[in-house]
């Protein structure tokens, strides 16, 4: 066989692997755009849920799973900020590092499932918080965590070393380099990071049955007062979200519709997570644009 | 390669004004000891080049000079900057790379705007007078001959430059802080022949206000810019001498080999 003839036949191989992966996204996403779009109505996103009738909705699920993720990013990214600076700036290559590594991707491989037992004894029972917003939070930090300060860290490792140096060459100190120059050079990486965790956060389900809950209490939306039971705001109320909805039409849902709302969620679950992505990644490149000075 | 005796040296003593002096500096990371005992009185507002061949240690030593090796090896000895030690690990390394800026092999300008690239280590450093930044960003880039060309385009990124143009906003970067020695690690080794003309003629304007430290591998270029000329061969300093009398009449057998392609 010859060099062009085996670069055709690799060539083609890899093409036809990255057609079956592309096929299978289309097919799985336009199944359930094409089972649930036809379900999604102003209805449908509005209303309540409904326990036993049709025509329920899916209001304060899309609601819960919003405030949920937003919740667990104002917990997750400083923390995982703080540890990726120190990770890529400040750890000295040693076992202790080292140990600390392995850890991430230790608790990076944890099911979720185990996570949200792990959250529910700890939280729900013995700190007492209850099923709730909280508990869901922190479980899904636990969860978080270990991508996300992954990802920041390697984002910060892309950042040359030369500017570094340059940094330190002008008598800047190793934050005012780190903090000035090293982290809006690496923010689009950043950005990427949080758009990743955002959608594995918003799609979680296992690990929020047993800390956020299964139910979604009725609450007032127009009461902004956190500490209310009936604020839509209160971290401390249960709050069943969009994919447990889902999982829990599938296994328990009596309601005549059950497989009609369940595919209207899907989907928009999964229109929330596109938009989120595009979204997120238009608002990176406009910062990078406007801190870097890029055209 | 062939063998040179290493204690064969000779380094003359210039005598000027001096604006740094190194007294027996050794580098060493771990028990590799790559840079022995060198001595040498660098004159003010002069330039002085540091040659010799890979690996000689030009471009450790020259980083002792700012404290660039800090996290990255030990170094012994002394290095006097106006009657203070500069390798004592007690002053302040901040306030030290302020008087004695660096210029890397690479051209390596900030993710930012021309203007933020020049300005943004003096705001750091607590300037916030608009007028005098401005003065600075001026008056810096004019130093470097970059002015006309991004006098236009000032808070366009300075990532859109050129090779050669970035180089001389580094160097430009490094001239606004104001300091007293520049030191400068093969700056146009990154750069096509027309660009290095150009930088040349920049650092030789520059040594009127300036000190400066060059490592080059190139010995034209040496040759060319250079008032002093130090030889290094694995780590030990064989020759320093006026830049005419190393490329004419060197005393060391070791320098002949190298300046005329005789070397290794």
């Amino acid at each position: 066989m010859n060099p062009k003839r085996s670069n055709q036949i690799a060539t083609g191989t890899i093409f036809g692997l990255v057609v079956i992966v592309v096929l299978i996204l289309i097919g799985l996403i336009g199944y359930i755009l094409f089972n649930g779009v036809p379900n999604i109505s102003w209805h449908f996103i509005t209303a309540e849920a409904q326990a036993f009738s049709a025509g329920g909705g899916i209001r304060d699920q899309l609601f819960n799973s919003l405030y949920l993720l937003i919740l667990t990013l104002l917990i997750s990214f400083p923390i995982a900020l703080g540890a990726g600076i120190y990770l890529s700036e400040y750890a000295s290559d040693n076992w202790i590092t080292n140990v600390i590594r392995t850890m991430i991707e230790v608790l990076s491989s944890l099911p979720s499932v185990v996570v949200g037992l792990f959250g529910y004894l700890l939280f729900v029972i013995k700190f007492g918080f209850g099923f709730s917003i909280l508990a869901g939070a922190i479980a899904l930090t636990f969860f978080n965590l270990p991508l996300l300060t992954r990802q920041i860290e390697e984002s910060l490792r892309t950042v040359p070393n030369l500017q570094r140096e340059a940094g330190m060459s002008l008598g800047l100190s190793s934050w005012k380099t780190v903090t000035g120059i090293i982290l809006p050079a690496a923010l689009p990486g950043i950005i990427t990071g949080i758009i990743l965790c955002a959608g594995r956060v918003f799609g979680e389900a296992a690990a929020l049955i047993y800390t956020a809950g299964q139910s979604a209490p009725v609450v007032d939306y127009l009461n902004f007062n956190p500490l209310s039971p009936t604020s839509f705001l209160n971290p401390m109320r249960p709050a069943e979200t969009l994919a447990v909805h889902i999982w829990k039409l599938n296994t328990e849902g009596v309601t005549p519709d059950a497989h009609q709302i369940s595919s209207g969620a899907s989907a928009v679950l999964i229109i929330v997570i596109l938009i989120f992505n595009l979204g997120a990644r238009a608002l990176g490149s406009y910062t990078y644009r406007k801190m870097t000075a890029t055209k | 390669m062939k063998n040179y005796n290493l204690d064969e040296t000779y380094i003359i003593n210039p005598q000027k004004e001096s604006a740094l002096s190194a007294k027996q500096v050794t580098v060493s990371y771990g028990t590799n000891h790559v840079i022995h005992a060198a001595d040498l009185n660098f004159p003010r507002y002069k330039i002085t080049s540091l040659i010799g061949a890979s690996g000689s240690g030009k471009s450790t030593y020259l980083r002792c000079f700012n404290r660039m090796n800090d996290k990255i090896a030990t170094v012994g000895g002394q290095i006097m900057y106006r009657d203070t030690d500069i390798n004592n690990p007690k002053i302040n390394v901040y306030e030290l790379r302020r008087h004695i800026g660096m210029v890397f092999q690479r051209p390596n300008p900030f993710a930012k705007s021309i203007r933020e690239n020049l300005t943004f280590a003096l705001k750091k450093n607590g300037m916030t007078d608009k007028d005098e930044l401005e003065m600075r960003l001026e008056t810096s880039l004019k130093g470097v001959a970059l002015w006309d060309e991004v006098k236009d385009k000032l808070d366009q990124s300075a990532l859109a430059l050129s090779g050669g143009q970035a180089q001389r906003l580094c160097i430009a970067r490094s001239i606004a802080m104001q300091p007293d020695i520049l030191l400068l690690d093969e700056p146009a080794s990154a750069l096509d022949p027309i660009s290095t003309a150009k930088l040349e003629e920049t650092l030789k304007t520059l040594s009127d206000q300036f000190s400066i430290i060059i490592v080059t591998h190139n010995m034209q270029q040496a040759s060319r810019i250079s008032n002093y000329t130090a030889f290094l061969h694995m780590g030990h300093v064989i020759e320093y001498d006026e830049t005419e009398n190393v490329f004419t009449n060197p005393h060391v057998r070791a320098t002949e080999d190298y300046i005329s392609g005789n070397f290794g």
